[in-house]
Order: structure tokens, then sequence, then C-alpha cells
């Protein structure tokens, strides 16, 4: 993770998966890596499940997808998506999953159940899980719609960024009207993935 | 620059940038003047992006035949013109691409089109790599965003050196990546704006064209000589045990697969380098072609007579992956992976309060035949609305349902419509409405008129009253149109209204003679109806029997709240009752179609906020 790493971002449309992952790929940027991110657009994003892979290294990254089983660090906004993307991790990995619930319409019609414990399905394979309830960071910062870079805050302590550069990035790449909130939520979300 | 970066080690300004974003720039330095497209995924962002810079003259055309044909026409007239597509739009324009081969250019033409393998946002997969043989012009092919950039420009200097449109292939994997570009210098056309008159070269008469498709014979010499030694035709030496042909994100893959092997990268593949390949293979003990989709390299290859492995070990379905070239080539799996666990989907949704889950409701309820065609509205198709049964390609809608209505005669009257989006009719259903009405049909077009090209993200169209530049424009009306092309019965309905739509719709569908029924309201992702103040409903829980009837809409914003025979007591409830639905306010926008459906009263209107 020094050298070279590999990030997924999942969740569901509309979560700010996406912002989450480019204020990462900056923050990489300005520590001196080369990046790929690669992001689903188009049909797959009216509420569905949504992913971005984010790979850096010392060295020029050729494939920006990350393969099965090679997953470092995944950012799940939500429990069920987290599980979701299984096979792209490995039991080296480490997860940090909001633990927000979103029912799919399945679940919403009463079809389907959500399934219960299911991030046991990642601890029972030796996979670390962050459960972060990064809805209540937010909320404690003041705002809703910052659960996300509460969630870049838990994930920027595992990568080789300075916190200092995170900030920067924070204050260069969100409107001036929302930085505030962001970097309360942010060093709220830092400090809770002590 | 929004997207510079922060790091700064070299001179250049460097940018992180999608391909897409990468494409428009590269337009802005490449001096182009004029650009026109039609949207589709992958390719939507170029001309978006493009339009931001105000700098060169942007528009979203009909469809892209219209947009090849506005390229053409500014290309003829001395400036460099770009037209941009996803695969199947190229479909669209191949009318006019074949035949601008023989004409050539004046000033450069670019075509980009998007392929979308794996089909995340498409119905089909075709490779639009044959697309460049079938019309005997050159295709350059990026594997990133800084190579789109770099080759947009490379694509201007080899229309202008060769006489000759040029394609180039983007995808999935190149439109929406994201990587570090290097901003670079303008460059500037070498021809002078104006008409000049060339009939022999641009009035493919039949003699004309006899004379043209010579010079398009000797054009492809040129560039097949011209490729031998073009720069990004690049020989990368390692272990000559394995050498790989590759281009674009397929090069990525297999680079990344086996990094210490020998490639041939190629950054034109059409036409090839023969000479060039033939001295990489005569070094490498193995050569492999590694390709997504069609074998269009491999089987030029095998024709030269030069022993290759392609696609019978490499998929010819699907997106590559380094896993996948890897597991292809060696046969081995690789590393065990976990395998997935099953889960309830989470496939895409129409939004909550979308206009056209009252219509797709109602169509259900009506049991007909839904003639389906492209956008948002294909999502009508899964449960619980399950009410669209055909979806080919964009305008298909129209004359299929004609051609039902003609092969079942007076048994089908009442059984088949055709739904069809504002900026997919206006793409190319009108003419198979033309075709309805002066073939003497009966059958029922329904457009959906939100105003707005909603799939692809909100791209104004003919009928939304402004343009991608900004400025206000003529909306097309469309009753008047319809009326105008001899649609004796044409009707407009609020699908939000569920009831009164299901009457007009009951009325038109059974009229033995053709009509068409509007359901007018703007999609709710449109910037107007996402400012409007919203009015969301509650649950009055108490009231709730279970029934699900609001259920059938399918809106995101109900769901469903399971009982145990104890916990519907505990709530008052009888005891067999196995549920009840509250509604998410946070999602709710307050269309209403809900409150129609409830006959108990569970659902309250809002009252504002």
């Amino acid at each position: 993770m020094q050298e070279q790493g590999n990030i997924h971002f999942c969740g569901v449309g509309g979560q700010g998966i996406l912002l989450a992952s480019e204020l990462t790929a900056y923050a990489l940027l300005a520590a001196g890596f080369d990046a790929k991110k690669s992001e689903v657009h188009g049909m797959a994003q009216r509420g569905g499940s949504v992913e971005a892979h984010l790979r850096f290294g010392r060295t020029k990254v050729y494939s920006p997808l990350i393969e099965p089983g090679t997953v470092d660090i995944m950012l799940a906004f939500e429990t069920m998506e987290a599980v979701r993307y299984l096979p792209l991790l490995k039991k080296e990995s480490t997860v940090i999953v909001n633990t927000q619930q979103i029912p799919p319409p399945a679940v919403a019609t009463g079809k389907m159940t959500y399934p219960d414990r299911c991030l046991d399905e990642l601890t029972s394979r030796g996979i670390s899980v962050i459960p972060v309830d990064a809805f209540a960071i937010a909320k404690q910062a003041g705002n809703l719609k910052a659960v996300n870079v509460a969630l870049v805050g838990v994930l920027s302590r595992l990568l080789p960024v300075e916190e200092a550069t995170w900030i920067e990035v924070i204050k260069e790449r969100l409107p001036a009207k929302i930085v505030e909130v962001n970097l309360a939520a942010f060093a709220a979300g830092r400090k809770a993935g002590e | 620059m929004v997207n510079r970066v922060a790091q700064n080690t070299s001179t250049a300004e460097t940018l992180w940038m999608s391909g897409n974003e990468a494409l428009a720039l590269g337009a802005v330095e490449a001096g182009v003047q004029v650009a026109s497209g039609y949207p589709g995924t992958p390719s939507t962002e170029i001309l978006e992006n493009l339009s931001d810079y105000k700098s060169v003259y942007c528009e979203w055309a009909p469809n892209e035949k219209v947009a090849l044909e506005v390229a053409i026409g500014a290309s003829f007239a001395g400036v460099r013109a770009l037209s941009t597509m996803k695969h199947v739009g190229l479909n669209v324009a191949a009318d006019p691409l074949f035949t601008a081969s023989y004409t050539g250019v004046r000033g450069g033409l670019v075509v980009i089109v998007a392929d979308d393998p794996s089909m995340y946002s498409s119905q089909n997969e075709q490779d639009s790599r044959n697309y460049a043989y079938a019309a005997k012009l050159p295709m350059l092919e990026p594997a990133d965003p800084a190579e789109a950039k770099e080759f947009l420009k490379l694509a201007y200097r080899l229309s202008e050196q060769f006489d000759t449109p040029v394609l180039l292939r983007s995808c999935t994997r190149v439109a929406h990546v994201k990587g570090v570009v290097a901003k670079g210098a303008a460059e500037t056309s070498g021809v002078t704006p104006g008409l000049e008159k060339n009939p022999a070269k641009l009035v493919m008469l039949p003699a004309h064209a006899r004379g043209r498709r010579v010079a398009v014979g000797e054009r492809q010499q040129k560039i097949a000589e011209f490729a031998e030694t073009f720069a990004e035709n690049r020989v990368e030496m390692g272990d000559r045990a394995m050498g790989f042909i590759a281009a674009g994100t397929s090069y990525l893959y297999a680079k990344e697969a086996f990094p210490h092997a020998s490639f041939l990268k190629l950054g034109m593949v059409n036409p090839l380098p023969e000479k060039l390949i033939r001295d990489f293979a005569s070094q490498v003990d193995t050569l492999y072609i590694v390709e997504d989709l069609d074998p269009f390299i491999e089987l030029r290859v095998k024709a030269m007579g030069i022993a290759c492995t392609g696609k019978e070990k490499v998929p010819a379905i699907g997106e590559l992956s380094p896993a996948v070239v890897r597991k292809a080539i060696t046969g081995e799996a690789g590393a065990a992976v976990f395998g997935p666990v099953e889960l309830p989907p989470r496939p895409p949704n129409m939004c909550p309060g979308c206009p056209h889950r009252g219509l797709f409701y109602n169509l259900n309820r009506l049991k007909v035949f839904v003639s389906g065609d492209i956008g948002c509205y294909t999502l009508g198709a899964l449960p619980p609305l399950t009410a669209m049964d055909t979806c080919v390609c964009m305008g298909a809608s129209v004359g299929m349902a004609h051609g039902m209505a003609k092969a079942l005669g007076a048994e089908g009257l009442g059984k088949a419509v055709a739904v069809i989006g504002d900026s997919t009719f206006i793409h190319s259903g009108l003419t198979s409405l033309i075709n309805t009405v002066y073939n003497q049909s009966y059958s029922t077009v329904i457009i959906l008129d939100n105003r707005i090209t909603a799939m692809t993200g909100q791209q104004p169209n003919p009928a939304s009253g402004s343009t991608i530049m900004g400025e206000p424009a003529n909306a097309i009306d469309f009753p008047e149109l319809c009326r105008a092309i001899g649609v004796k019965h044409v009707r407009t309905v609020n699908p939000h209204d569920i009831e009164a739509t299901y009457a007009v719709l009951k009325e038109e569908i059974e009229r033995p003679e053709p009509s068409v029924v509007i359901t007018r309201f703007p999609c709710v992702l449109t910037p107007a109806e996402k400012k409007r103040p919203k009015k969301p409903f509650h649950s009055n829980t108490a009231n709730c029997t279970g029934c699900g009837m609001c259920l059938k809409l399918g809106c995101p914003a109900i769901s469903w709240v399971a009982l145990t025979p104890a916990e519907a007591t505990a709530m008052g409830k009888k005891e067999k009752q196995k549920g009840y639905t509250i509604i998410n306010e946070t999602m709710c926008i307050g269309c209403g179609q809900c409150l129609t459906l409830c006959k108990f009263e569970a659902i309250v209107a809002g009252e504002g906020k």
C-alpha cells in the first residue's frame, strides 16, 4: 500500500460515491502517485448498484480495472453492497462499511428480505471490516449530505497521504459554502477510523 | 482549470480527466470549429464537456445521421469538424459515412464512436472496427484518456493529410476512465474556410463515384504504407517467448497481465501495418492477438499467413480485463478468489415521481402488447410494472407496432401499442409514424414527452426549448406535428393522473384508426423540476391494510414492512395482516400516483415544506 494499491468504492446511485472516489484520487495524485479510475454511468446508474475502481502506484498504472481478489481497501456506502463485490476481495482486504441499509426493490416490495448479519459473510472469511455509522458522523458535523466525506475521512487513515494534503484537496475541490461542514465530517471520520 | 492536478513533476500542466473530458480538450486543441452528435452512453460527455469551452460550436442533432451530415458539411466548408456517437449510433450514421469516405474532406473530419463491451448501457455489443474496414477508413484506437486526447489531434492531421474522414474508437473503459492528461498546444488547420465547387469530388453521381472509388483505393494503399512507420504503432520488445499484438484497452489488460512479454501496440487498427506485424511475429516464439469483441486483427493477421493465437483462447463476448486475459492465455485460473454470495438484486429503477410510472402501470392493467423503445422507460419492462414487450433499437417501436397491425389485421385491433420517448421519437420515430398514417394502420403510438433526453443525463433536445450551448430554441409542438402528418386523433394526458390516463388509453387503443397519445410531464431530474418545492406524501400506518396496491407502482419511495401475527395484533391490525407499507419522505416528491391507488386513506397528501 505504500507503493501501490487498489481501492474499490461501492454503494447505491445517488450516495456521493463518485465524489468520494474523486477526492481520494486527487489526494493520491497530490502525493505523487499515478492513478487510474473507472466509473459506471448511464443505465447502470438509475438507483442501481454503483461502483468505482481506483488504482494507484509509484510507477505507471496500466489497467483501470481491479482484478478479482486484489482489492486492498473497499469503501462501501451501503452494507449489502459490500458483500455484493466479495469476489473482488481477498483475505487481507480492509472493508470500511457504512452501516446504512437501503432496501433494493425486491426487498422494498416484500418479495425478499434484507439479508440479516450479512457482514458475517466478510468476517467469516477473515476479511477485516470497519463498520462506520457515517450517517451519525455527518449529522453531528452538521450536514447529512457529508456522509461520503465522512467515509473518506475513515479511508484517509489507511492511505499513504498526509492529512494536510487531504484537507487541501477538500478545500480545492468542493464549493466554498460546503467546505467547512465537509472538513468537519472528514475530521470526524478520520477520528472514527483511529 | 478545474481538473488541475496539484502535482508538479513536469513542466506541462497535468489534468485529471475522463476519456470524454480528454476528447473534448483534444477537440479544442485540434482547433475543431463545429461539433454535432447525439447522446449515447458512453459517448455523451464528449460534447457536453466541449460545449463548456464555449469556443467551439456544439449541438445535439436529432440523430447520428444528421450529426454526421452536419460535420461533413462543416468539413466541406473548410473547418475541422467532429461528430460523436455510441456504437449503435454509427449504424444510423452509416449511410453518410460510407459516401463521405469517397468524397473525402476539406477541413479535418473525425467521427468518435464509443463501443460498449459487456453492454453496460446498450442493447448490443457490436464492434465498430468493422465499419472502418467496410467504409475503407482509417481508425485510431486510444487506450486511456491521455492517448484519447493525443489520438484525436493525430486524427485531424491524418484526415487532412490523406483527404479522408477518420474514425476514432473509444469504449466504456476509455470514456469513463479517469487518468492523468497533459495539456498540449493548440493547433490550427491549414485549410482556408469557404465553399469551393468541385463536383467530381463532392457530387457522387455514379460517374463521379467510380472515379472516387479508385482514389479511395489509392488512399488506402498510402495510409497502409504510412501505418508501417506511424509512431503510435509501437514495438515494446521484452521476453521473446510471448509476443502480443493489441490495441486500446486490450493492450492495457495484456500489459498488466504479462508485463515482461513483448508487445506490438497498435494505435491504428485499420489499415494494419503488414510489414511491421510480419517483423514482430518473426521475433517472438508465440504470437497472441488480444482484442475485445470480434477477431478483427486476428483474421487479418491470419490472412497474411502468420500463425497466431486469438479467439480460440480470448473471449469474443464481453469486456476483457487483466484477469480474463491471463486466464485465457495461461489456462490457469489464478489465485483462488471468493465466490459471489446470493443477494437480493439491485437493478436500476425509474426515479421516485417519474411520470413514466403512471403510464406503465396503466399499460400493465390494459394487458396490451407493448412495442417498446430506448430510454429510461425501457425500465418499464421490469417488475412490478412489467409492461414492455419489445425493445430493438432507437425508433423501432412505431414501425414494429404498425407491422404487428398489418400482420394481424382486424384480429390485432386493441392488442398492441407503441411507446416512445420524446427524444427517441424525434430521432427516428417520426418517419415511422408517417408510414403508419400513409399505409392506413390502426396502431396507437404513445409519446412519452418528458421534455428532455433523460436516460443519458438530461440533454436538451428539439422538444426542450433550449440547446446544448444554453440558448433558447424552438420546442416542438407534438400535437401540431402529429396532426400535420395526418393523425386525426391526438390526445395529451398527464400520466400522474392514473385514471384519466387509463380512460384515454382505452379509448384510443380500441380505435380502428391511427392515434397518438402524448403523456406529458417533465422528467423529475430537469433543473426546473428539481427546484420546484416538493410536497412529499406520508403514510397513515393505522389505516394501511397491507393490500399492496401501492407497491404495484414499483416506486423506490414506497417500501414494505413485514409483520409477524403478534406484531400485527400489537399494532391493532388483523392477525393475518402480513405487513404494511411506508413512504420514505426524503425520496417522495408527491407525484400522487400512489394516492389514487390507495382505497384505505393510508396515504396522505403532503403539506409542503
